[in-house]
């Protein structure tokens, strides 16, 4: 059953996007890529280290036919954002950004200020804008209205493997605007994965919880495994909840009855 | 000439373009991006845009990242 889905003129088959940061080596971090199925990666743009030249290029890790995805981590301010999106898309020569304006240096919880704003100058400019935001539904909605292609609300502050904490946003989320809605951190386990898109994520993005797994390449299985369990169970609809037992086997017909 | 290069004055000879800069430094253009006192300089430019005394300089790359 094809099941695809797209970002603006972007179309994807895998559901689980990941990122190239926190690997024990490049030879480990390349094995998860291949196993996780994904079909996106997450780069960083950073001063090139002057001192180091000849030093093993990331790129030459990342598996043949990823699309990268540029982010503007660790960026405080709209400007620096919009500076680090651009030098991103000169470096990949794609229009995709993941947009982050980060307003707090302990939880990396984003500026939604700083983000709107970045995102309105990117959009005009041509990008593709993929915002990480918080778990707010009239902060995406915002997103959406200067237009962004997708929005990305975060599960859990980046990097704590605290799973999905508000799920009912999530889901006020997911109502609230037309464009795709991603998670992306705080995923911890396949577990999480499985339940955001379970609450009908169109995808998930996620790089610790593999990256700093005991065993990162298994853990990349088990997310994909987690992604299409999860797409699938929303697809196919659970049963409500009910307080008391409905029973599986006939009540009637026993022996000796 | 004196510029600031990734944040760090440093000494460069007079006249450099983009390119001469990264020749200079070594460093593959394909890998990098650059910026010139703020501003993104395309590849297609690096030929032609020369650097002045005082200017800033960042050359960039893709690293690891979530």
């Amino acid at each position: 059953m094809a099941d695809g889905w797209s970002i603006g003129r972007h179309a994807f088959t895998s559901r689980l996007l990941v990122g190239t940061g926190k690997y024990p080596d490049f030879p480990t971090m390349q094995r998860a890529l291949a196993a996780s199925g994904a079909e996106v990666v997450t780069v960083a743009v950073r001063r090139l280290d002057l001192s180091k030249q000849g030093a093993e290029s990331l790129l030459e890790w990342i598996p043949k036919g990823m699309r990268l995805l540029p982010n503007t981590a660790a960026c405080f301010t709209a400007d620096e954002a919009i500076r680090t999106a651009r030098l991103g898309r000169e470096l990949e020569m794609g229009d995709l950004v993941k947009l982050e304006v980060i307003g707090d240096r302990r939880t990396l919880f984003p500026d939604v200020v700083g983000l709107v704003e970045a995102a309105r100058v990117l959009v005009k400019e041509g990008f593709t804008v993929l915002p990480y935001t918080n778990d707010d539904p009239v902060t995406a909605k915002r997103l959406e209205d200067v237009g962004c292609a997708a929005v990305m609300p975060l599960g859990a502050p980046i990097g704590s493997g605290l799973g999905l904490r508000n799920p009912y946003n999530l889901r006020i989320i997911m109502e609230t605007v037309k464009v795709p809605v991603l998670v992306d951190a705080g995923v911890g386990t396949a577990s999480d994965a499985a339940l955001a898109m379970e609450l009908g994520a169109v995808a998930v993005l996620m790089n610790t919880a593999i990256a700093e797994a005991k065993d990162p390449v298994l853990m990349a299985e088990a997310m994909r495994a987690g992604i299409e369990a999860g797409r699938k169970a929303f697809l196919a609809g659970r049963i409500p909840t009910k307080l008391h037992a409905s029973a599986s086997s006939p009540m009637t017909g026993l022996v000796g009855s | 000439m004196q510029v600031r290069l990734n944040g760090e004055l440093r000494e460069i000879p007079d006249g450099l373009t983009v390119a001469g800069l990264l020749g200079h430094l070594g460093v593959k253009a394909q890998r990098v991006a650059v910026e010139l006192n703020d501003a993104v300089v395309t590849k297609d430019r690096y030929e032609a845009q020369r650097i002045g005394p005082g200017d800033s300089v960042e050359i960039v790359a893709f690293v690891g990242g979530g």
